[in-house]
């Protein structure tokens, strides 16, 4: 069994603002996502994003907020088990970034045996 | 009550703290001869309490007597002893022997003590189970083998390399380090919830037993809670799980010993007392930063307790949503989809369980089945002719032939 990593990325819409019903749903609809992950035994972890973030390149400049050349952010990742990639593609079909209009990228790690 | 129920309910409250308080003065080392002034004692009780009349205060007579055979025996043995355990000279010399008071902080301690020694990391899952049965729960040898559905020899066998064990790896009766106490809780708290858990869906067919086992954790759990030293919000939370879990202990099986499924319990069954009990331990525990796996099977717990179908199920599906990134196990897994069927309905989880790949486990056909009824006759049966082919539990065996027998009739 192999360990794949989910990327979510859309592009933020700054006039949404949901009502907490639909927060709560948003929320529902993640956690029933990765909790079918989960109850298969293929759940490795998970972690959201903050929309805030800074920018540093060459030259000591830094800047706010990851947005400012990039339409699209990052709102997350998920690293799964999967047998394959076709597995793990399987899987992040039911990631509801898609619904929000975004996608999921499916990678897989490159094995650092040494390291262990 | 008679001696006899006299006798075997100060056996069970204190033959623990007697062997704690023992062991304390022999070192963990020679708990056999704890264990056998312990049984010495209780003996001559029994045997006096018959003749004569029961005293005034028994735990007294019980400490006074266990004290006047522990210096008989350290007169006679002396020698012998030394060469075991030269700690013991120093401390002849000194005045424990003849000074043993009966101080219920101090036999607190040792029993909190032991109970770390029983729960110790060096000593297998398995047998801290049959060890804490044994010492810290003063069950007999038969007894444990009925509740864990072993035979005598395998838990003498059992028991008989644990103590090995503990004189081996050269534990102690003593506190763990401070910068320990939360690792070594970890190990105490998976032991104090396997032996609950053997208790509460044990096969055996000894009711009393079982019910016995999910008391006994739940005290050694309050001593835990009681002790400022030892009293975090997990422990907290794991003694909420025990109460609302056991709030339905009467309504779980019928008279005759079947296994009625929580949808058709009576609800008059269940236990206010131990819910409200559990509700003050949930909010205990509601302190710290971290969210432990007990916190959220409390909270699951906890809606169980409570009517209403809608919002509950939701609920539930959402915990065991985070139970399972916390820690996978199939019967969470279960669990979590029969959730989800309640929640978000038949279809849903019919997609998700058949996703789950636990082809070998009779609980999963036994759920196939569910989601199935209504749905397909045919393969509803087959699920549970697959889960009746794997259960082995006498109780779930024939719960699930009579359902089997329901749809052909």
């Amino acid at each position: 069994m192999k360990e794949f990593m989910l990327l979510f990325r859309s592009v933020p819409n700054p006039d949404f603002k949901p009502t907490a019903d639909q927060m709560q749903a948003e929320i529902k609809k993640w956690q029933d996502w990765i909790g079918d992950i989960a109850s298969q035994g293929k759940f490795v972890s998970t972690n959201q994003l903050t929309r805030t973030g800074r920018l540093v390149k060459a030259g000591n400049i830094v800047s706010d907020g990851p947005y400012a050349e990039v339409k699209e952010i990052m709102g997350g990742y998920m690293i799964i088990k999967a047998a394959d990639y076709d597995e793990a593609v399987e899987k992040a079909k039911g990631c509801p970034v898609l619904d929000m209009g975004g996608h999921v990228e499916v990678r897989d790690f490159m094995k650092l045996d040494h390291l262990d | 009550m008679t001696e006899s129920q006299i006798i075997s309910s100060i056996y069970k409250a204190e033959y623990s703290k007697l062997i704690s308080v023992l062991c304390s003065i022999f070192g963990l080392s020679n708990i056999e001869i704890a264990e056998d002034i312990a049984s010495d004692t209780f003996l001559a009780a029994s045997e006096s309490w018959k003749k004569k009349e029961v005293p005034e205060n028994p735990t007294a007579w019980i400490y006074a007597a266990a004290k006047n055979k522990t210096r008989d025996y350290l007169k006679r043995e002396k020698i012998k002893l030394e060469k075991i355990n030269p700690e013991l000279k120093s401390k002849q010399n000194n005045s424990y022997s003849l000074e043993w008071e009966v101080n219920e902080s101090e036999i607190e301690d040792n029993m909190l003590q032991m109970i770390f020694a029983v729960c110790h990391p060096a000593i297998s899952q398995e047998s801290q189970i049959s060890l804490a049965l044994r010492i810290l729960c003063g069950f007999g040898n038969d007894e444990i083998a009925s509740a864990l559905l072993c035979s005598k020899e395998t838990i003498n066998k059992r028991l008989y390399r644990a103590k090995k064990l503990l004189v081996e790896s050269q534990i102690k009766l003593e506190w763990p380090a401070k910068e320990e106490v939360q690792k070594r809780l970890d190990t105490v708290l998976t032991t104090l919830y396997l032996l609950f858990n053997e208790g509460y869906y044990s096969a055996s067919p000894d009711k009393n037993i079982r019910r016995d086992l999910c008391l006994e954790s739940m005290r050694l759990g309050l001593l835990l809670a009681h002790n400022p030293s030892t009293n975090f919000p997990r422990v907290n939370a794991l003694l909420a799980l025990f109460c609302f879990q056991s709030s339905r202990l009467m309504a779980r099986e019928s008279s005759n010993g079947d296994y009625i499924l929580y949808k058709d319990q009576d609800r008059n069954l269940w236990d206010e007392n131990l819910i409200n009990k559990g509700e003050i331990f949930l909010n205990r525990s509601s302190t710290g930063e971290k969210l432990s796996k007990y916190h959220l099977e409390a909270a699951i717990a906890f809606w169980h307790c409570q009517d209403g179908d809608s919002e509950k199920w939701e609920n539930i599906l959402q915990l065991y949503n985070y139970l399972l990134q916390i820690e996978y196990s199939p019967i969470t897994a279960l669990n979590r989809t029969y959730a989800l069927y309640r929640a978000n309905g038949r279809d849903e989880a019919l997609q998700t369980a058949l996703k789950i790949d636990l082809e070998k486990n009779h609980l999963y056909h036994c759920l196939l089945a569910e989601l199935y009824q209504t749905k397909n006759l045919e393969k509803q049966k087959s699920h549970l002719q697959k889960a009746l082919q794997l259960c082995k539990n006498k109780n779930e065996r024939a719960f699930i032939e009579k359902e089997i027998q329901k749809l052909e009739d």
